[in-house]
């Protein structure tokens, strides 16, 4: 269609990105890596790997076995610590980028407030994202953002203190994730991301052994992207006016795409950009090109229009929540 | 390291291996032995993440300018496939990736250990000493004579070779660990440089912090990516001053280390023994000698 002055950038909450294409949490290195492999201006924003207060040494190996369509993994948020991030990696990636989004993770809620104020004042810092699948030492459960008040409590206290806007990255297989998702938005977060990939156990038959050094880990690749989309599209339902960021299986621009029928306002890509560094800048346009054959003028002309009977109403722990 | 689209120009087994050749100058022009290619895995097969091998041999010059060369041991869905691909067709490759062994610049005498297809590097390694001026004498190690990575070659590119199969089908019955002794003595060794598995290299490094060879070792972990992203192919090695260890990406800190620096019980035990703190017990080594 003539005439149609197509755009693919969105504003998630304060952060204009020019494309709806992140590079996901734990896939884009220190810095160094990507910028030989991809032009990444011209991906929406990096999403840094996990962050925490102290330096972590991570899981043992091995970390990664193959699934069908999916790996198995666990890195243990292998990273420098707060301090030698921000003098190091911080810059280095904001040289490279166009927005970088720090991943923070705590275990405690003064970690989480630690973090952001290491950050407060950092120019470089687009915005921060909440790793919340890890363990809650204070309340002694297995995972933070499983539980709304606990997922909030956290949330909100980040979104009080930062500067920029705040992503909560919701575990995708919580039990009651709209419900999760309304209680941090009411806490303040600008968006939320959707989602933390689901357990998983890699076993090896013929050694009797698991697969993984740290036996149990996550669930990644095109394998999830059913369960990423159900999620997206019942938390996009009960939080219809706070962007929703869809991960876990986008691989293609054809993903992207179904990712925003279910509601999603922007994706990150992220063992797709393990497996070809390119993908974030394929995935974008592969986007433009269901914009243009479609006649759309941005994805938001799509964002939530998938078709689903009227009859279908009761989602998740909508009621619950209320 | 550059992402290619490179035609294959012959594929052919060698034994127990696959042996694939590229035309790839970016990558040709710029490889040394020890580092490796992240090849992609086609679409729409339920296996995804890009399979890496060392490089066995890259052509800067004459008829084969431009191409580099690598053996694929099958063994998994990846492996077994790019047996199966043809001549012609073409291989979305990015390399060159990881460290690679450094020469050695006063010492002559080097001793190259090898056990299956660890051996496709070192021959690659062997070239580039002999063109060098140094001694090379190779042990080369394997399960079984199909397993034994090119012998003829490996004869041709070293003064003395000691052939080791676990069933005794070709050379010496045994393992590396028989063979190594010996060959230390006999050839003089100065530095060593080692390719297999990781429970061999283990074993070499042991014998070489007894003896105070010093030695390089390209150590293989599973990996995702490759380009150092992801962080999975990480390997256990202490900082050189001794205060403490990282764990260092093989496929950007490695896959060449010092084997004196490697945890190696902390890497591969399945209880690794605890390290004291603060950690005064870890080696403190002098960097490669040159």
């Amino acid at each position: 269609m003539a005439g149609v002055s197509r755009s693919l950038s969105v504003d998630l909450g304060g952060i204009v990105l020019s494309t709806p294409v992140m590079v996901a949490a734990g896939c884009a290195g220190t810095g160094r890596e990507l910028p030989g492999l991809v032009e990444l201006r011209k991906v929406g924003a990096v999403v840094t790997r996990s962050i925490t207060l102290e330096p972590e040494r991570g899981s043992p190996t091995p970390r990664v076995a193959e699934s069908p369509s999916g790996v198995v993994w666990s890195t243990g948020l292998q990273n420098p610590g707060i301090d030698a991030f921000v003098t190091d990696e911080l810059p280095r990636l904001a040289r490279s980028s166009a927005h970088v989004v720090v991943s923070i993770a705590g275990n405690t809620l003064e970690e989480y407030v630690r973090l952001t104020g290491s950050l407060q004042g950092r120019p470089e810092v687009s915005g921060i994202e909440l790793y919340l699948s890890g363990a809650d030492v204070e309340l002694q459960r297995p995972m933070l953002g499983a539980h709304a008040d606990r997922a909030a409590e956290v949330a909100g206290a980040v979104a009080r203190m930062s500067m920029v806007p705040v992503f909560a990255k919701l575990p995708m297989h919580a039990t009651d994730l709209p419900g999760i998702a309304q209680a941090v938005v009411r806490a303040g977060v600008s968006a939320v991301t959707i989602g933390g990939p689901p357990p998983a156990l890699d076993v090896q038959s013929q050694g009797l052994r698991p697969g993984l050094g740290g036996v149990t880990g996550w669930l990644s690749g095109p394998a999830l992207l059913p369960m990423t989309l159900r999620a997206v599209f019942e938390t996009a339902r009960a939080v219809p006016n706070t962007p929703v960021i869809a991960v876990g299986g986008i691989r293609t621009g054809d993903d992207a795409v179904e990712a925003f029928l279910a509601g999603a306002w922007a994706v990150q890509v992220g063992t797709a950009t393990l497996i070809d560094p390119t993908a974030p800048v394929t995935v974008a346009q592969g986007i433009v090109r269901y914009l243009k054959a479609k006649g759309l003028a941005s994805p938001a002309d799509v964002r939530g229009r998938l078709r689903v009977p009227a009859s279908f109403g009761v989602v998740g722990g909508e009621e619950q929540t209320t | 390291m550059t992402r290619v689209r490179a035609e294959i120009l012959s594929t052919r087994s060698v034994g127990a291996y696959h042996s694939l050749t590229l035309v790839a100058p970016e990558i040709a022009e710029k490889v040394r032995p020890g580092q490796f290619l992240a090849v992609q895995m086609p679409e729409g097969r339920e296996f995804l993440l890009r399979r890496h091998f060392a490089v066995h041999q890259a052509s800067r010059r004459g008829g084969w300018a431009g191409t580099i060369e690598f053996v694929v041991d099958p063994h998994g869905p990846g492996t077994e496939w790019l047996t199966s691909v043809k001549a012609h067709e073409s291989l979305q490759v990015v390399g060159p990736l990881g460290t690679a062994f450094a020469y050695p610049k006063r010492h002559t005498n080097c001793l190259l250990v090898a056990e299956g297809h660890g051996a496709a590097s070192l021959y690659f390694l062997a070239q580039e000493l002999v063109a060098r001026h140094k001694r090379v004498d190779m042990v080369v190690a394997a399960e079984s004579q199909e397993r034994v990575f090119k012998p003829i070659e490996g004869k041709r590119l070293s003064q003395t070779i000691s052939i080791v199969t676990a069933d005794g089908s070709l050379g010496m019955p045994g393992s590396v660990m028989d063979a190594l002794p010996d060959m230390v003595e006999s050839t003089g060794t100065e530095v060593l440089y080692a390719a297999g598995p990781s429970a061999t290299l283990a074993q070499i490094a042991g014998f070489c912090r007894q003896r105070g060879i010093p030695a390089q070792v390209a150590v293989e972990e599973r990996m995702a990516c490759g380009f150092g992203l992801c962080q999975t192919c990480v390997v256990p090695v202490a900082r050189k001053d001794g205060s403490g260890y990282d764990h260092l990406r093989s496929c950007v800190d490695g896959p060449v280390f010092n084997p004196a620096r490697v945890l190696w019980d902390r890497w591969l035990s399945e209880a690794p023994t605890m390290l004291p703190t603060p950690p005064e017990g870890l080696p403190v080594v002098r960097s490669w000698p040159g």
